[in-house]
């Protein structure tokens, strides 16, 4: 199989700026250094600090105020964690009765072994045995999907997979993104219409994979990895589409959710997967799926 | 001291600059998916690209639990220079601009916030045309701005020069370096009027030292104002393209 190889010139590149004309509501912007307010009796939140009498921006970004509370939030950074988000985390080390897990925030995350769900019994005494096979449940390497239980002191988060939705996650993509891009929604799982899971982690990290019966087997929140079950190409298609759709929309920092990431899937439509790795298939799709939404909202 | 004269009687500079006026300067912020903050950054001819990853967990044996670790990489391309470089890091300039990085970085950041974490920012230069590290450190900063990491302000560095009838020259280029004038690097809090860093390369008399820092010192602030426009820029454009969707209630 031939395939034309496609390498351009720096100056070809297609301007993503033009995507964002048609500002109507820009908010007021502050960079650091910046004077946010000189009145007293305002609180200094995340993203400021206290300088005299003034309170002033510490990152670039826009202003959020409840009540006298005053915080800039940047609209790029790691991921924050809150309790109650949905987030796709990687192991990435087995310790005494937890294990260490990556969740692209500022510390490394735990996963505590009393805060999932072990095989035989949810109510199960967790004995010596359990922490000897720790390493058989989740080994480094595995993602899970977690929720976040927990927020310790110094900002590391605690996780916990003691539903049945959360657990190891089998075959699939993983799409890495900022996790401002991800909307924060009341639902992060999804089976969308054209074939394919997603899980869209708070914190950045996308997972898609294959639907999967979840009356039949699926959201055992379990250990079970069938790696030898083989997905049909169209499956797999479909898995690569929406793969290249999100990342089009990321590259183009646009919102994702599951309508935008709909939109993008049925826009790309007209051209091949692999063509969606080129900027004109990427700004179209992003221009498109950015027109429909608009369209929505009026 | 030195044996050429940087300016013309005309009072034009060697690239037809006049003795206060900086180079061309471009910039660019997000030039990188992959790390969380990036820039690219041209100041005349001289082209640097800056990457920064983290606040991420410490190495266990760098952890630091009060403060963050910062960790620097300042290199130069092989090709970066008129002869070409043997290796592009870890000899003594690279090391010691490295050093001299992270103690500029520091006095922006707000270290205290990121306790147990680690920030890595990698600096390469593209193409070295005079004022390596103030270029250098100004694209580190942006990238950390890109990132979103805490800052206290912009921390942007600038050189400046005396010619022989003692007029002081701002930004200077490899030619001005080499021809023997001597240089003077600050790097500055432009807002609050602190300085982070300074290095001489050559002595000069002391009562010339207030006009060429005031000289370098301006070109922090007109370098910042340059810097400040691009962020605002960049932001616009990230926002406006979601429909400011993520901030809005």
């Amino acid at each position: 199989m031939s395939t034309n190889v496609n390498i351009r010139l720096a100056l070809d590149r297609v301007n993503m700026g033009l995507l964002a004309q048609n500002q109507t509501r820009a908010p007021r912007l502050y960079t650091p250094g910046e004077v946010v307010t000189g009145q007293l009796g305002f609180m200094k939140g995340h993203g400021t600090y206290v300088e005299g009498d003034d309170i002033k921006a510490s990152v670039a970004g826009v202003m959020e105020q409840v009540n006298k509370l005053i915080s800039i939030k940047p609209l790029k950074s790691r991921y924050v964690g809150e309790i109650g988000d949905v987030v796709v985390a990687r192991i990435t080390e087995v310790q005494q009765r937890r294990w260490k897990v990556n969740t692209n925030s500022r510390l490394d995350s735990v996963l505590l072994l009393s805060s999932v769900n072990l095989p035989g019994g949810e109510l199960r005494r967790r004995g010596v045995e359990d922490e000897q096979m720790m390493r058989k449940y989740l080994q480094e390497g595995d993602l899970i999907s977690a929720e976040v239980q927990n927020i310790f002191d110094e900002g590391t988060l605690s996780l916990y997979t003691r539903s049945l939705k959360y657990g190891k996650l089998s075959q699939g993509v993983l799409v890495k993104v900022f996790p401002s891009l991800v909307k924060r929604r009341k639902t992060h799982f999804h089976n969308l219409t054209c074939g394919a899971s997603i899980i869209l982690g708070n914190n950045g990290f996308i997972w898609i994979s294959p639907t999967v019966n979840s009356e039949a087997d699926g959201g055992d929140g379990g250990y079970a990895q069938n790696l030898n079950e083989v997905i049909p190409r169209g499956d797999r298609e479909v898995i690569a589409r929406l793969r290249n759709c999100i990342l089009a929309l990321a590259h183009c920092k646009m919102m994702l959710y599951d309508t935008s990431i709909l939109y993008a899937y049925e826009e790309s439509m007209k051209y091949e997967v692999h063509e969606l790795l080129q900027q004109e298939a990427i700004f179209d799709v992003a221009f498109l799926t950015q027109h429909r939404l608009r369209l929505q909202e009026e | 001291m030195s044996n050429f004269e940087l300016l013309s009687e005309q009072g034009l500079r060697l690239d037809g600059r006049r003795p206060h006026e900086l180079r061309c300067i471009k910039c660019k912020l997000g030039v990188f998916e992959q790390p969380d903050g990036s820039a690219y950054l041209e100041q005349g001819n001289t082209k640097v690209l800056a990457a920064v990853y983290g606040p991420h967990q410490a190495q266990s044996n760098k952890l630091d639990l009060n403060e963050v670790v910062i960790n620097c990489q300042y290199s130069m391309a092989t090709f970066s220079t008129a002869e070409r470089k043997n290796r592009p890091r870890g000899d003594r300039k690279s090391q010691e601009i490295t050093l001299y990085l992270r103690q500029a970085l520091r006095a922006a950041i707000k270290t205290e916030l990121y306790p147990r974490s680690q920030i890595d920012v990698y600096v390469e230069v593209l193409q070295a045309d005079g004022a390596n590290y103030a270029v250098a450190l100004n694209a580190a900063t942006l990238a950390l701005v890109d990132a979103g990491i805490c800052l206290k302000e912009y921390v942007v560095a600038c050189t400046a020069s005396l010619s022989k009838n003692n007029i002081p020259l701002t930004d200077v280029s490899h030619v001005e370096e080499m021809s023997g004038g001597p240089t003077l690097t600050v790097a500055s809090l432009p807002t609050s009027n602190k300085i982070a860093f300074m290095e001489m390369s050559q002595r000069f008399h002391l009562d010339n030292l207030p006009a060429v820092m005031e000289q370098a010192l301006n070109g922090c602030r007109e370098i910042q104002a340059i810097m400040e426009k691009e962020v605002r820029k960049h932001l616009m454009q990230m926002g406006s393209a979601g429909d400011w969707s993520n901030i809005a209630k």
